[in-house]
């Protein structure tokens, strides 16, 4: 049962990052003389530089993986996890065959099937049927296997009413379920997953997960799944891969693989260089960071919640002009919670250059929550950020029964009591 | 010893590099279905997003016809090789029509579809072959038009000029077929190069206009000889297929085993480098384009 599916080894991908449209004809023919008569090293590659956008290399090239190496077993259901450009995309598009590894190497026993992206090569001018044939073609079917599947298909896409109209008259919803219906239906040994479950709406996303569940499961075929939804990865995986900086950071078990992520997220959102501001800018957020009990620890249901604002603020302006609305969806785009200092009277602080939010008890069930902020300063606009703050809400025990409310069933909790009579 | 019998388990093994002649026919066959869809959907989509439909297939070349015989026959007086004027157009502008359309579409592939290449693994070459299959659904329905014109002037024929069909006519797959490799091929070279050097997109439509006045499409070879630069037009390989092709339909053209022969050639030689640039290019075009 366990026999090794996908092994990597020492996989690297090198980018070449700046002007690649400028290549030259001779620097080309260099580096062929360089690597291919003379045998040595390409002279454009510097080893041993790592993948970290922050810090600026000193070569244009750019490791976005370096020597990874792991083992995914038949029937295991792999969540990869990591910040963004930890090079998670360039693994899946490695192993989907996109693009051609540097250096290393990935086997791979049976068929792959990647959907990286949903609904690739739909054409809006064929009907729904003739795309379902077209995509699963794409995405290596044969007809007669798309045929055999096809009422399968059409009924989980659950578009069957309009199966013969050109896909351009869908909605982008049905669409959606009519791609991600194809690409759910391939019969591959293991299935690549990219973010796409982002589409959709609530109860579609839950089918989705749940058929990859079924995948995984009890078809015993191996599934590859990359997200930033920590709920849905320990839904639905077995084993987690961490990726930091384009490297291997862990690998194991899913929850240990999540810990293991957030232990090294520290949830701070820099926003001094953030382009989709508006307002007049007199104080500006510049950073936010958001913590549970305290800044080593991560946000928890039934837990505190700290949030905490970074402000610029050259004017000095002084606290009883502020006002800071905190405004808390979930990823849906739903509105939980609204926060804002203007419910209260506080002492005056002069110059104010950092706001903390206090929450005792956290009421908002696990998951990924955005925070959009608005600042007045004297009932002036003076910075306005939409969803710019994520950050991620693991389970927690609320009611200290260890029993908690399903995240499908409601999204916030409630301090009650419920009691028992009899007259 | 477990550890070799695992070793040649594997079905596939992603590398980074691999020799230039790695180019897994077998993968290109296992998609034979997707080609029949794409060409499914170009004729579709070009058919349902035009008022006229196919009727665009014959404005073009009746049109470029008509200018050709007035400018090229009437003006400049350029004999025809007594054939009626507007056949002997007709039939060099319909097979000159495949060749560029097959060779213009695919060297615009990875830029065309870099959205599809970056997000599915498929053999990419299932993408040019799928334009040279489609383009021939444009390419019939010019011959029916080239065949109806030969009806009517056979009809109605105009004195001094003649033609007649000749059992070259048997050589017909063989052309079309090296017409079509033969764009495919310059085609892939192109396509692999634009996506290092975009400039030599510019070049393709501009390249492909002049190469016709280097073909035998306004004028005869043996027109070109007189004038001595028949040596000239006999190294394009498509000069040799475009009087072989003329020479079955209407019975003129200087057509001989060795001209075909030497197309045949050049065509494969082309086709074999266009194949090898292709292949080594769509590893990594991702990451450039």
């Amino acid at each position: 049962m366990s026999k090794p599916i996908i092994k990597v080894e020492n996989l690297s991908k090198a980018y070449q990052i700046g002007q690649i449209g400028s290549r030259t004809l001779s620097k080309d023919v260099e580096r062929f003389w360089q690597t291919k008569i003379l045998g040595k090293e390409d002279p454009f590659l510097k080893i041993g530089e790592t993948n970290n956008r922050s810090i600026k290399g000193t070569s244009n090239i750019v490791w976005s993986l370096k020597d990874i190496n792991f083992e995914i077993n038949q029937g295991d259901a792999v969540g990869i996890i990591g910040k963004n450009g930890a090079g998670k995309s360039t693994l899946l598009k490695l192993l989907s065959r996109v693009t051609s590894p540097t250096t290393g190497q990935i086997k791979v026993k049976g068929r792959i099937a990647s959907l990286l992206e949903v609904g690739t090569g739909f054409h809006p001018e064929l009907s729904g049927r003739e795309n379902i044939y077209l995509n699963g073609a794409i995405l290596g079917m044969r007809k007669k296997e798309i045929t055999r599947k096809l009422d399968e298909i059409i009924d989980f896409s659950g578009v069957e009413r309009y199966i013969d109209t050109p896909v351009k008259r869908y909605s982008s919803g049905m669409y959606v379920r009519l791609a991600f219906a194809v690409a759910a239906h391939l019969e591959s040994e293991i299935l690549i997953v990219d973010e796409v479950l982002a589409v959709g709406d609530a109860e579609f996303q839950k089918k989705c997960l749940g058929k990859m569940g079924d995948i995984s499961k009890s078809e015993g075929r191996t599934v590859l799944f990359v997200s930033h939804n920590m709920a849905a990865v320990q839904n639905l995986c077995n084993k987690g891969i961490v990726l930091q900086n384009g490297m291997n950071h862990f690998q194991g078990a899913a929850d240990k693989a999540i810990q293991e992520y957030l232990k090294n997220s520290a949830d701070i959102t820099s926003l001094a260089d953030y382009k989709g501001r508006s307002g007049t800018g007199i104080v500006k957020i510049i950073n936010a960071k958001i913590y549970g009990e305290n800044q080593f620890v991560e946000p928890q249901v039934g837990q505190p919640l700290h949030i905490e604002l970074e402000l610029y603020n050259p004017s000095k302006i002084d606290s009883s002009q502020i006002r800071l609305d905190l405004k808390i969806d979930d990823n849906l785009g739903q509105r939980f919670l609204w926060l804002s200092n203007y419910l209260f009277e506080k002492q005056t602080v002069n110059n104010v250059t950092k706001m903390i939010f206090k929450i005792d008890k956290l009421i908002l069930n696990q998951g990924g929550y955005y925070i959009s902020t608005d600042l007045y300063v004297d009932y002036k606009r003076a910075d306005w950020l939409q969803s710019a703050i994520y950050f991620e809400v693991i389970d927690g025990d609320f009611y200290k029964t260890g029993r908690n409310i399903p995240v499908e069933e409601s999204k916030i909790y409630l301090d009650f009591d419920v009691d028992f009579y009899n007259k | 010893m477990k550890d070799n019998q695992e070793e040649q388990n594997w079905d596939l093994i992603i590398k980074g590099h691999s020799s230039l002649f790695d180019l897994n026919f077998s993968d290109l066959w296992r998609y034979r279905d997707l080609l029949v869809m794409f060409v499914k959907r170009d004729f579709v989509s070009f058919y349902k997003q035009t008022v006229l439909g196919p009727l665009w297939f014959f404005i073009q070349p009746i049109f470029t016809t008509i200018v050709f015989s007035f400018v090229f026959g009437n003006l400049a007086g350029i004999s025809t090789d007594g054939l009626p004027s507007y056949l002997f157009y007709l039939t060099g502008i319909t097979s000159w029509a495949y060749f560029s359309d097959c060779l213009t579409k695919t060297s615009t592939v990875f830029r065309d579809n870099a959205n599809i290449f970056g997000k599915v693994y498929f053999p990419r070459l299932i993408m040019p072959l799928s334009i040279v299959v489609s383009n021939l659904v444009r390419f019939g329905v010019q011959l029916l038009l080239m065949i109806c014109m030969m009806a009517y002037f056979y009809i109605f024929p105009i004195a001094g000029t003649s033609f007649h069909i000749t059992l070259g006519l048997f050589l017909f797959p063989i052309l079309v077929l090296l017409m079509a490799l033969l764009g495919l091929g310059l085609g892939l070279i192109i396509t692999a190069m634009t996506t290092k050097y975009r400039d030599l997109t510019f070049l393709v439509t501009f390249g492909v206009q002049l190469l016709m006045y280097g073909t035998t499409v306004i004028y005869p070879l043996s027109y070109a000889r007189e004038k001595g630069y028949g040596n000239i037009a006999e190294l394009n390989p498509m000069t040799g297929i475009i009087e072989a092709f003329r020479y079955a339909f209407l019975g003129k053209g200087e057509f001989t085993a060795a001209s075909l022969g030497y197309s045949t050639v050049v065509t494969l030689i082309i086709l074999f480098f266009g194949v090898i640039i292709f292949n080594k290019t769509e590893k990594n075009f991702v990451d450039t384009i």
